[in-house]
């Protein structure tokens, strides 16, 4: 490396990661969107201002207009109100359960991949939770929880957390094979191995050294997991599991408006293009960052 | 193959140059497609309770008498209905004797005698056959062949209503020749039979394939002229009641599709195509809420909803146990938008739960055709539920909030975000909660989440009973029917409503044999439930389908098999 460049320029590895992405334009271009659907979610309902939940009865399945700009459903409901209230539902539960997942994931990842002793014990529990039947475990789950979880947070917080907790701790497994799998690998490279011989205590090597070097698998099942998120909520709602019936989610207004794709078709194409295009650009923004955090991509 | 068909019709055509037309042949309009998205696993209708499986089998299996679409009895197999009249009831009510016609043929060629009526009778009584029709056959002493055409129906009790045993399509006639060996524990064993059962209908089973596709073709041997119309007959099952309306009203796949639960504007959507006609027959079917008159509170423990005796006294509602919340609850509910929204044709404004047959039907309830939200809050205020800052009526720190369940169905899902709002103007908090149907109606007394458990204010269903009299049916109400924990949930009386004067009428009704006073009990029993809210009545709903406009007969019927007279369809 060029001696003469580091005393030149000062440069962190953020600055130089941030140089990577920037260079990706397909995630430039989906934080843009990503943040676009964010800040729509979040900001939009005070602008737009109207109640999601308020009925119309003399308004039901009406096209695009001024008044409703997405149309209306068959019971009068204003579209781009329930849209937007469904889009912060959707997107919390998806960032927070992958979230969750990703923790889990990594966690029990590492553990069995650096901790010889706790390999077998923590792979067979993986091996157990993937094995256990999601259905029925979620619906033993709710029987067991949802009293108690809505007496103490009300019913729409009670069943997010419930939810998201549940999602999260029955879809971490897969972070968890790959991620001990290349702590495996890495493990046994001479840098770690240097770092031991200098007396490098574990948890330092863990941090400094094999995260940032799995970090690309992590972000890329990372963002795989938001859409399956999104996606296993809209189930649980169908199946009367999930968030009570007049608490719009994306996958929710996506199930209830098949239906009506002849009579009112924008029912059926914003949700689905919202959901597609925030997995799309949460796939492409891991996928930036996965070249972006690589060490040996970086830089290139 | 074609040759012999064209030659066939042509020595037909020559035959019947005598005059009888050459439209009335049988099995001159090749194959009729019927679409029925739930399907049959079984052509044995004392094997399961479910009416799929009862309307797949109205085609072979027919009983003595019948209903039509009016829900006016018909002689079948029988010469006629027997009456105190004519005799063939006795006067002490305690025996029917039924004739059946001579000359009628099962499908191998055999004769159907009173010893079939005899052994279905003795089949479907066995203890170990788990029979579900066994309810048809209660209090029957004995079953007699009087001579070969005559059965005579013994009771253990005056039966004012003699008419449950072998009428309708819960309770026909088995052929004894292939049953003989299939009765008790071993009925569930022969699979050859329940599958291939041989009949006296129109049409005769070829190919049964559990829980997909059935194929029959006419029967040679069925007793009138030139029917069926139908040589052959494909009962198709599986998809969804909007696919399944679809194949007959838009791409016209299927001449006949059964109980359309769709909404109004999606059927009528299709309807605009000109390919087929949405037919509804109102039967006695009622969309209701339930109230709960028991306190659901989960700190409860095993007394959750549970009936603890005192006709309601102990352990009461926190505040459905008060007849002015009841009241306004109703009052408050615009049910003409729930019929506009959720139902169209298929619906009409309930006020009652025992709204068919006509007789039957009481006017005293009229109240609830128009919404009233000033007169609900006035009966709020009046009782002294004040409204809080947020909107929600309290007293004595009791809050008006409502946990209100149903199963999971866009119609349904819809008229609880009506009720909600229209609650909302009264100052009543709804929590909405949908269950999955297999859940919600699987009766399974270990999860909590069955509408027998009712761990809610407030749930929302259709009941209804088939036939045409009410006995039965109304004496769902009454304190011993109440669900609760002693019966493992299994008795029909959800809103856990007690109330002994009702069970006076009840008792009375099953001793009364003149019609009159039976209509006029069972027009005091249903405005007792209504008058004092043990229910709310939403929505008189219509059994919806569709058939094809290439073929006419269809006429649909609440009150037997949709395919009652399935023998006079024919092509246009």
């Amino acid at each position: 490396m060029d001696s003469a460049v580091i005393e030149t320029e000062h440069r962190s590895m953020w600055t130089d990661v941030w140089r990577q992405f920037r260079k990706h334009k397909g995630a430039l271009v989906g934080v843009f969107v990503f943040a676009f659907i964010i800040i729509a979610v979040f900001v939009g309902p005070p602008i737009h201002g109207v109640d999601p939940n308020a009925i119309d009865f003399k308004a039901r399945n009406l096209s695009p207009e001024w008044a409703h700009p997405l149309g209306t459903d068959n019971i009068g409901h204003d579209t781009l109100a329930q849209m937007l209230a469904g889009g912060q539902v959707s997107l919390a539960v998806g960032l927070s359960a992958a979230l969750i997942a990703l923790i889990l994931g990594t966690l029990i990842g590492v553990l069995a991949g650096f901790v010889k002793s706790l390999n077998g014990p923590l792979m067979r529990l993986t091996d157990v939770f993937l094995s256990l039947p999601l259905l029925p475990l979620l619906l033993v789950s709710i029987m067991l929880f949802r009293d108690t979880l809505r007496a103490a947070f009300g019913p729409e917080t009670g069943i997010f957390l419930l939810i998201v907790g549940l999602i999260g701790v029955t879809s971490w497994m897969h972070t968890a094979r790959i991620v001990r799998g290349d702590v495996l690998s890495i493990k046994e490279r001479e840098f770690v191995t240097a770092a031991h011989s200098i007396g490098t205590r574990r948890h330092r090597i863990v941090f400094r050294h094999i995260l940032p070097n799995i970090l690309s698998p992590i972000m890329v099942s990372a963002t795989l997991g938001i859409a399956n998120a999104i996606i296993t909520e809209s189930a649980l709602s169908f199946l009367g599991l999930g968030f009570p019936p007049d608490f719009p989610t994306w996958g929710r207004l996506l199930y209830d408006g098949t239906n009506f794709i002849q009579i009112t078709p924008s029912r059926v194409i914003w949700p689905g293009v919202f959901i597609a295009l925030t997995v799309l650009s949460v796939n492409y923004i891991g996928d930036g960052l996965r070249d972006a955090l690589d060490p040996r991509l970086r830089g290139r | 193959m074609r040759n012999t068909l064209l030659f066939s019709i042509a020595l037909s055509s020559a035959v019947a140059l005598a005059g009888t037309a050459w439209a009335a042949d049988r099995g001159r309009d090749g194959e009729l497609r019927l679409l029925y998205w739930q399907a049959p696993s079984t052509m044995m209708p004392f094997l399961s309770g479910g009416t799929k499986e009862l309307e797949a089998s109205s085609v072979v299996i027919e009983p003595l008498a019948r209903y039509d679409n009016d829900g006016k009895m018909h002689a079948w197999l029988a010469e006629e209905i027997p009456t105190v009249a004519n005799g063939g009831v006795a006067e002490d009510l305690k025996s029917i004797t039924w004739k059946i016609k001579r000359g009628i043929k099962w499908s191998d060629g055999s004769e159907l005698t009173s010893a079939d009526a005899v052994f279905t009778y003795e089949y479907c009584s066995h203890p170990d056959t788990g029979c579900t029709s066994s309810n048809y056959f209660n209090d029957i002493v004995s079953v007699d062949a009087v001579d070969s055409h005559t059965v005579r129906i013994n009771f253990s009790v005056a039966k004012p209503f003699p008419y449950a045993p072998f009428v309708g399509y819960n309770a026909p006639i088995i052929q004894k020749a292939q049953f003989d060996g299939c009765i008790g524990a071993k009925a569930q064993e022969c699979t050859e039979q329940n599958f291939n059962p041989i009949g006296t209908g129109p049409f005769k089973v070829v190919d049964f394939k559990p829980n997909d596709v059935i194929v029959f073709e006419a029967n040679e041997l069925y007793r009138e002229e030139g029917k069926p119309a139908f040589s052959s007959l494909l009962f198709k099952g599986g998809g969804d009641a909007t696919s399944a309306a679809r194949s007959v009203l838009e791409t016209s796949e299927m001449h006949y599709a059964w109980n359309l639960q769709v909404e109004p504007e999606i059927l009528a959507k299709m309807a605009e195509v000109g390919k087929g006609t949405i037919i509804a027959g109102f039967g006695t079917s009622v969309e209701r809420l339930m109230v709960n008159f028991t306190n659901p509170d989960p700190n409860l423990g095993d007394d959750r909803a549970e009936y603890l005796g005192g006709n309601n006294n102990r352990n009461p509602h926190p505040f459905l146990s008060d007849y002015a919340v009841r009241r306004a609850l109703s009052l408050a509910i615009d049910r003409q938008i729930l019929v506009d929204a959720g139902y169209g044709s298929a619906g009409k404004i309930g006020c009652n739960v025992l709204p068919a047959p006509a007789i039957y039907a009481s006017d005293a309830n009229d109240e609830c055709k128009t919404q009233n939200v000033d007169e609900a809050n006035h009966i709020l205020d009046h009782a002294g539920w004040v409204r809080g800052s947020d909107g929600v009526r309290a007293k004595n720190g009791v809050r008006l909030s409502i946990l209100y369940q149903t199963s999971t169905n866009s119609v349904r899902q819809g008229t609880q975000a009506f009720i909600k709002e229209m609650w909302k103007a009264i100052g009543v908090e709804t929590e909405l909660r949908n269950l999955s149907a297999s859940v919600f109606f699987g009766g399974d007394p270990a999860s909590p989440d069955t509408y027998q458990k009712f761990y809610a204010d407030i749930e929302m269903y259709t009941n209804n009973f088939s036939g045409t009299d009410p006995e039965t049916y109304m004496a769902n109400w009454t304190c011993k029917q109440v669900s609760r924990r002693a019966n493992t949930w299994g008795g029909g009386n959800m809103p856990r409503w007690c109330n002994p004067d009702y069970d006076a009428l009840s008792t009375e009704m099953s001793k009364t044999a003149d019609l009159d006073d039976r209509i006029r009990l069972a027009k005091a029993m249903n405005d007792m439930l209504m008058q004092d809210y043990a229910m709310i009545p939403l929505i008189h709903r219509g059994g919806v389908s569709a058939f094809s406009n290439v073929i006419e007969g269809p006429r649909g019927n609440e009150w037997d098999s949709e395919l009652w007279n399935i023998a006079d369809w024919h092509l246009k």
